[in-house]
């Protein structure tokens, strides 16, 4: 393996493991709220059928960028209204979700399959793109993976320095106790709900618009999920989020190494290696449950109707 | 203001009602899409809803799509009444096709009649290992179901297409990804001749019978409602939760994994690629909407296996896109959430949340308040 391709692979694992940052991102502010949204797999296509519908119909990576951030936080607020408002079981409305946005991203976006535009093009960071290896992965990639890596920053900021940050943390830990002391739970919950969204959107968005600019059904071939178990694998902690999601990533770009050096595998079952990858993952974290009750959020998955 | 009141007692009323109301939201959302569409909304809900119905074929077509739906939808309930949350129904479907096909074309030219059974119980037993490998996940490794039968779900549809381009592809197949024609000992017999109706419904509806016998008559089924309800209670109970784990996602496999075999040897008679328009992911609706009851989700089965049907006749006759078929399911599952709130809430209308304090009279008591 010569530098060349070593530097190629690195790249590749970055752009691979960006959508999956960026909705894991949203993913783990949403939990920490204690609402654990199943349908990051619907708002991704939501996102990414919005945002390739709006970038191809006006022209503008930005728009569309704008239109994906908030089909995922329309789809969200939804969820939102059933789980938090009506207090339902937060699995199946999310799995309702997952069926609902497919369909629709289906759907509405049937009339733009086969089109496509000139998505997100790599801009150079100069002198550090420079860099050897890991200047091409890191500083020589599009605007979104900058804003991802932006993004993971602030929200690490936000859950460890903030007053914010600490409502957040508190709603998840014991909704009781914060609403006892004054915080508007249910209010948290929404914003974190819609947050969630936002990045599903956006992750969905950089699928279509960076990743590969064209939309076709039921893209995100399982990365919102991918992305669920992302946030279980980095423990509900940004910081190792950030290291997961490029593990997966590299994951999902192994067939192309493994081609790279001269195996010949079939491409269809090297493309179930990153769903092996995160079962393997799976179990290695959680065959301790001890250590998977103290990482989880405490009131993850339960419904909270503050009592008058 | 419009307030959220828990109910004293889950409403039974509502726990029925529900469904015809979600179902009459998802109708007038239909409705005004079609609208949207500059298409009549009238015209639109009939060749969606009736016009798919007008014959014997029709009808045979129904009991086609309803087979796999109901299998899938019957193992499911199992697994959701102990809140166990597999959504591998389309894992164990595909995988299930797969293994059938395997020995199909393995006995192709076989003649007897234990070739059936073979195929049957090979899709079967591969859709059981397809969960067992979830349930033991679950119970050795703790690992959340949700996540790994998604997971897995992807790995057999993988599988499935990397068979059908490889080992299984029939060499004088034109290039086409496809198995060859199973031999005909190997195929279903049709339920009514000159229709692709075969014994694949019979095979779904002995399965929703014994769903309602396991839950109605059974003590194992008594002991799955309340790891549902409690699982502490269960625990305390001295109930084997592994077991109850382990039977539920083998018999969810099980029958998913059958219903994928009955296709692949009913109306395909070959494997091929899309051999589930996700009936395994449709099924999960059947259960809820159903009210994961045997007679629940016989009707919802046969109700979504209309919105297949219905998406193919309006694609036909408005060239409206056939995704209106997920787009319709979906609805009806968000819908159908909604309206299961108000199984354990109810809607109150109060002047003001301090109002009732200040205008409750002399005598009134609190009890009659609640």
């Amino acid at each position: 393996m010569d530098l060349i391709f070593m530097t190629n692979v690195l790249s590749a694992t970055v752009v691979a493991g960006t959508p999956l940052l960026i909705v894991a991102l949203g993913a783990l502010i949403c939990e920490r709220s204690g609402v654990l949204n199943l349908g990051l797999e619907g708002m991704m296509l939501m996102g990414a059928m919005a945002g390739f519908v709006a970038a191809y119909s006006t022209g503008s990576l930005g728009v569309g960028v704008l239109a994906a951030v908030v089909a995922g936080m329309v789809m969200s607020l939804l969820f939102a209204f059933m789980t938090v408002t009506l207090a339902a079981n937060q699995y199946a409305a999310g799995l309702a979700l997952t069926i609902f946005g497919t369909g629709l991203s289906a759907f509405l976006g049937a009339g733009f399959v086969g089109k496509t535009v000139a998505g997100f093009e790599p801009l150079a960071i100069p002198l550090l793109s420079e860099l050897p290896l890991l200047g091409e992965a890191f500083f020589h990639q599009d605007a979104l993976v900058y804003l991802s890596l932006v993004l993971a920053v602030a929200v690490y900021l936000f859950l460890r320095r903030t007053r914010g940050g600490l409502v957040l943390r508190a709603v998840g830990e014991s909704p009781e106790a914060a609403n006892a002391n004054g915080l508007r739970v249910l209010a948290v919950r929404y914003m974190a709900v819609a947050f969630g969204g936002g990045m599903a959107g956006l992750g969905g968005a950089y699928l279509s618009l960076a990743y590969i600019p064209l939309w076709t059904e039921s893209m995100t071939s399982g990365r919102g999920w991918i992305a669920l178990a992302l946030v279980v694998f980095a423990t509900w902690r940004p910081e190792r989020l950030v290291l997961g999601a490029y593990l997966f990533g590299g994951a999902s770009i192994l067939h192309l190494v493994l081609q790279g050096v001269g195996w010949s595998v079939s491409t269809e079952l090297l493309a179930t290696l990153p769903y092996v990858v995160t079962i393997l993952v799976l179990v290695l974290l959680s065959y301790n449950p001890t250590r998977t009750r103290l990482n989880t959020p405490l009131s993850l998955g339960q419904p909270y109707r503050p009592s008058r | 203001m419009l307030l959220l009141e828990r109910r004293q007692l889950d409403s039974n009323l509502f726990r029925w009602l529900s469904p015809v109301i979600a179902i009459s939201l998802t109708l007038v959302t239909a409705g005004l899409i079609f609208l949207a569409m500059n298409r009549d909304p009238i015209q639109g809900l009939i060749y969606f809803f009736i016009t798919p119905l007008s014959d014997i074929y029709g009808w045979s077509e129904l009991g086609l799509k309803m087979a796999p739906l109901l299998l899938c939808a019957a193992g499911l309930t199992v697994c959701y009444r102990a809140k166990i949350w597999n959504i591998g129904a389309e894992g164990h479907f595909l995988i299930g096709a797969l293994g059938a096909s395997v020995v199909a074309v393995q006995l192709v030219d076989q003649d007897g009649f234990w070739v059936l059974p073979t195929v049957l119980l090979a899709g079967m037993a591969t859709g059981a290992f397809w969960a067992g490998i979830a349930a033991g996940l679950k119970t050795h490794f703790n690992c959340n179901e949700i996540l790994t039968t998604i997971m897995l779900n992807y790995i057999a549809l993988n599988l499935l297409v990397y068979s059908v381009h490889g080992p299984l592809r029939d060499p004088f197949g034109f290039g086409f990804p496809q198995s060859v024609m199973f031999g005909d000992s190997a195929l279903l017999p049709q339920l009514i001749p000159g229709t692709r109706l075969h014994i694949g419904l019979a095979f779904a509806m002995l399965a929703a019978v014994s769903v309602w016998v396991l839950f109605a008559r059974s003590f194992i089924g008594f002991q799955l409602n309340v790891l549902g309800q409690d699982a502490r209670a269960a625990a305390f109970a001295g109930f084997n939760t592994r077991r109850l784990i382990w039977f539920s996602l083998l018999l969810a496999g099980a029958l998913a994994g059958l219903a994928g075999a009955s296709e692949v040897t009913g109306p395909l008679g070959q494997l091929v690629p899309q051999v589930s328009p996700s009936y395994g992911y449709t099924a999960i609706i059947v259960v809820f909407l159903g009210r994961m009851h045997a007679v629940g989700i016989i009707a919802a089965s046969a109700l979504l296996a209309l919105t297949f049907l219905g998406g193919e006749m309006l694609q036909i006759a408005m060239g409206v896109p056939r995704a209106v078929t997920a787009l319709i399911q979906g609805l009806l599952l968000f819908y159908l959430l909604i309206c299961d709130a108000f199984i354990q809430y109810r809607l109150r209308w109060r002047p003001s949340a301090l109002a009732p304090a200040f205008n409750r009279k002399p005598g009134h008591s609190l009890a009659q308040e609640a």
